[in-house]
């Protein structure tokens, strides 16, 4: 493999690792910071102990995603740095940002919130879990005006003399639809994400006939997030394809006009390299799509993006511009799909409900089980369709993947550092999960009612033993 | 004063923030076997740490976005040249972030060994790596003009010359020292004792590497009057700071040692300028502050921000340390022994 290939390994690798934890710290930092307020609020302990036992939870999580989240920060001129030369003058700006407003706000509160119960009086305790959490949302709103500007460049002028991209309008570049529609998607998922993991865990709980207050609380919060950020999914979803259709079109050819292809015939869209394996394809009668079709030709399964193609090769140039075909239909519908699934499964749970009962098939465990890792494939399988089907095109119309790759770092380094990076990974993987399941088995604190009256004074009492210590 | 000089200025600011604060991370980690015997202790000495690590580390990450709006030929010559030891860096940072956090998940001894094992060697590492990084940048390093642009051409090996060396060594111990002020100044009872003895002898230590590794500086590597000013009050605030500690003036100590890494910073970044990346091979190859930088337009953009988000970073995060100003001590720690996802926590 050249250092082109494995740089975008290690690229892809590591930065769906890393986003496996981003939605949930997103979307639990808020979901927390709201079962704590409604402690504040009512003083009802269930929700101190539901505050307690899933914030043990973000934090375990929370961990993963800032240390694999460093990666990125140095990752693009490591291995990227003909990429980071080019764009550096636009791309820098959202990043510095990210790390000056979001960063500092996320790390700072966030320590302050694990170590502050019985060092700041109760108020200023609940602020800083809302401050954290706001960081986190600020964090993803740059790196997704930074992607977004990868999606659809904006604000900007080529320097041909110096060889790189110029800004010349960074509100374009922040607030371009791109990237606030992204921010919706993206956001909207990962509360959908935050409330999975609440309905896995509540009901396993309930099943298991544990914490039934506090059990049955968290359950409605994750159920009621998972339905209304379905909606909200659904119509930013719907908003973001517009968007994509108007500026990526072959990114929607590659995953939309497949999509009429695959029911009765997923399979074969795997092997789409044969004409006898597509035939099945020409058979599903949707008219349209099927004169599309009947061209015969391999390639152009989807006659849009022949076309494409061709209008590429004039604009840009001779060159492939087709994306990886089955990642991207498969990526958006794995996006779809795991999404739905989740969806069905809150949806029964929430029927059942009505009448303060749970499902009682012998599915039902499972499916609870399956909760929270469905929104992570989602996720996972949307950004892979997103940043695939954008192929060749590390910047859309502008800046190719393969000329952003690091001309002095040779394919041994790039290989090495891969290697390294995937078992850290991995070993980490299993650790974390391994505690994230005895966490919950040993289920949320017995609540000391005691000491819940006492008002803290800042800075705290150093006659008296710690709450938190590491 | 010219917006790239403005972003200079920046950029070092943003590496004293990350050296001052994230200094004594990595010296109270590497120090964390010696200064702590019993298992109370060790969680004292890390729960100094708890609140404040991750938003030390941040300078580190700010400096870096803040390299690629501003100088983005340093920020894409400089980590694709120093390639391996900027990927064992990374490599140490998220061992070490993990290990902070999972270490007292479980009680078991093996597990707490073993986590803290990865607490010294992960703060070792970037502790020792990021002097000779900056020794590098500052000695000057082989730079080429290849198809229009500056690349680094040295390979991994070239990095490790003696003033390179010498400069991690520096990092190193001033560091542990720095660690050391802290823990002194921040707990009570044995490890405050130990952790002062420490600081004392591997300040006198780093004392002489640092001052070694100035005069080095200020003469070979250097064409200005006033760096050797500066490279004095270095030295100078380092005696200062081994003084007050020796006399048991923790704060005072403290206050000291973090001005002499602030003026270390300065005073590279002195002998730098114009340059931030110079080159050993020609001076046309080297990075400049011009050459490097990013647009008038994109760098006034970023001075707003800077100038906006900056004092209130500063006035939060300093919050931050005083709320959590008082000493810990071992008998403080809650059931030293068990941990938070113990096996006898499980229901029956």
């Amino acid at each position: 493999m050249s250092s082109l290939d494995l740089a975008r390994w290690q690229f892809a690798i590591t930065t769906v690792y890393h986003f496996i934890f981003v939605p949930i710290t997103i979307g639990m930092g808020f979901l927390v910071a709201g079962l704590q307020t409604a402690w504040y609020r009512t003083g009802n302990t269930k929700y101190l102990k539901a505050t307690k036992f899933f914030g043990k939870l973000f934090l375990i999580n929370f961990a993963m995603g800032v240390v694999t989240g460093i990666v990125q920060e140095f990752q693009f001129g490591m291995n990227w740095s003909s990429y980071s030369r080019f764009v550096g003058d636009i791309f820098g700006a959202p990043l510095a940002m990210e790390g000056l407003l979001a960063f500092f706000l996320e790390s700072t509160f966030l320590g302050m919130w694990i170590f502050g119960w019985d060092r700041l009086p109760k108020k200023i305790h609940l602020a800083s879990i809302w401050a954290a959490a706001m960081g986190t949302v600020f964090s993803a709103y740059f790196i997704l005006a930074a992607n977004a500007w990868m999606q659809h460049p904006v604000g900007y002028t080529v320097n041909e003399a110096r060889g790189r991209a110029e800004l010349n309008d960074i509100f374009a570049v922040l607030f371009q639809n791109t990237a606030v529609s992204a921010f919706a998607h993206t956001i909207s998922f990962a509360f959908f994400t935050a409330g999975s993991f609440l309905v896995g865990v509540s009901a396993w709980l309930l099943v298991k006939n544990r914490e039934k207050a506090m059990a049955t609380s968290t359950l409605k919060l994750g159920l009621v997030t998972v339905m209304i950020t379905f909606v909200m999914i659904a119509v930013t979803g719907d908003w973001t394809a517009r968007i994509m259709t108007e500026q990526q079109p072959m990114k929607m050819a590659a995953a939309e006009a497949l999509y009429e292809t695959t029911e009765g015939a997923p399979f074969s869209l795997l092997t789409i390299g044969t004409l006898d394996q597509s035939r099945p394809v020409f058979q599903i009668d949707i008219p349209g799509v099927l004169s599309f079709m009947s061209t015969g030709d391999v390639n152009g399964v989807v006659e849009g993006i022949n076309d494409l193609q061709a209008q590429y090769e004039k604009q840009y140039g001779p060159g492939d511009y087709t994306p990886n075909i089955p990642l991207a239909y498969w990526g958006f519908r794995l996006m779809i799909g795991f999404g739905a699934l989740a969806t069905l499964f809150a949806l029964i749970t929430l029927w059942r409900l009505r009448k303060n009962e749970l499902p009682k098939g012998r599915w039902f465990l499972p499916a609870m089980i399956s909760m929270p890792f469905l929104p992570i494939l989602a996720n996972s399988f949307g950004w892979i369709f997103t940043e695939t089907a954008r192929q060749p095109w590390a910047v859309f119309g502008l800046f190719k993947t393969e000329d952003g790759v690091s001309p002095t770092v040779g394919a041994a380094s790039v290989a090495f550092t891969m290697i390294v990076f995937t078992l850290l990974y991995g070993v980490l993987a299993v650790i974390e999960f391994k505690l994230m399941i005895r966490a919950i088995q040993i289920g949320p604190e017995v609540i000391d009612t005691s000491e819940l009256h006492e008002e803290v004074e800042l800075g705290g009492d150093s006659t008296k033993k710690l709450t938190m210590a590491y | 004063m010219e917006l790239t000089t403005f972003w200079f200025v920046i950029i070092a600011v943003l590496w004293i923030g990350y050296f001052v604060l994230e200094g004594f991370d990595f010296g109270v980690g590497v120090l964390l076997k010696t200064v702590a015997k019993s298992q109370a202790e060790r969680r004292a000495v890390l729960t100094t740490l708890g609140p404040l690590w991750d938003g030390n580390e941040v300078w580190l990450l700010v400096a870096g976005g803040a390299t690629f709006a501003a100088f983005p030929e340093w920020y894409a010559t400089l980590f694709s040249g120093f390639y391996l030891p900027l990927f064992l860096i990374l490599m140490a940072l998220i061992v070490r972030g993990v290990a902070m956090e999972y270490r007292s998940k479980y009680g078991d001894e093996k597990w707490r060994g073993r986590w803290d094992n990865a607490i010294v060697i992960s703060s070792f590492v970037p502790a020792l790596l990021w002097g000779v990084a900056f020794a590098n940048i500052v000695r000057g390093v082989p730079l080429e003009v290849q198809n229009n642009v500056i690349e680094y051409t040295g390979g991994f090996f070239n990095l490790l010359n003696p003033y390179g060396l010498l400069g991690g060594l520096v990092t190193l111990s001033v560091f542990m020292t720095h660690g050391a002020i802290f823990l002194a100044l921040k707990t009570d009872g044995a490890i405050r004792e130990r952790a002062r003895v420490i600081a004392t002898k591997i300040g006198l230590f780093a004392a002489v590497v640092t001052v070694a590794f100035l005069a080095i500086t200020v003469t070979a590597y250097n064409d200005k009057l006033e760096v050797y000013g500066l490279a004095a009050i270095v030295a100078v605030a380092w005696l200062a700071a081994l003084s007050a500690n020796l006399r048991g003036r923790e704060g005072y100590a403290f206050l000291y040692s973090s001005i002499a890494l602030t003026f270390a910073v300065i005073t590279l970044f002195s002998a730098l300028y114009p340059n931030v990346m110079p080159s050993s091979l020609l001076e046309t190859a080297s990075l400049n502050i011009n050459n490097a930088s990013s647009t008038p337009y994109t760098l006034k953009v970023m001075t707003y921000v800077a100038v906006v988000l900056t004092p209130i970073v500063l006035l939060y995060q300093g919050w931050t340390y005083w709320v959590f100003r008082k000493r810990i001590s071992a008998a403080q720690i809650p059931s030293p022994e068990s941990g938070v996802l113990d096996f006898s926590k499980l229901p029956k």
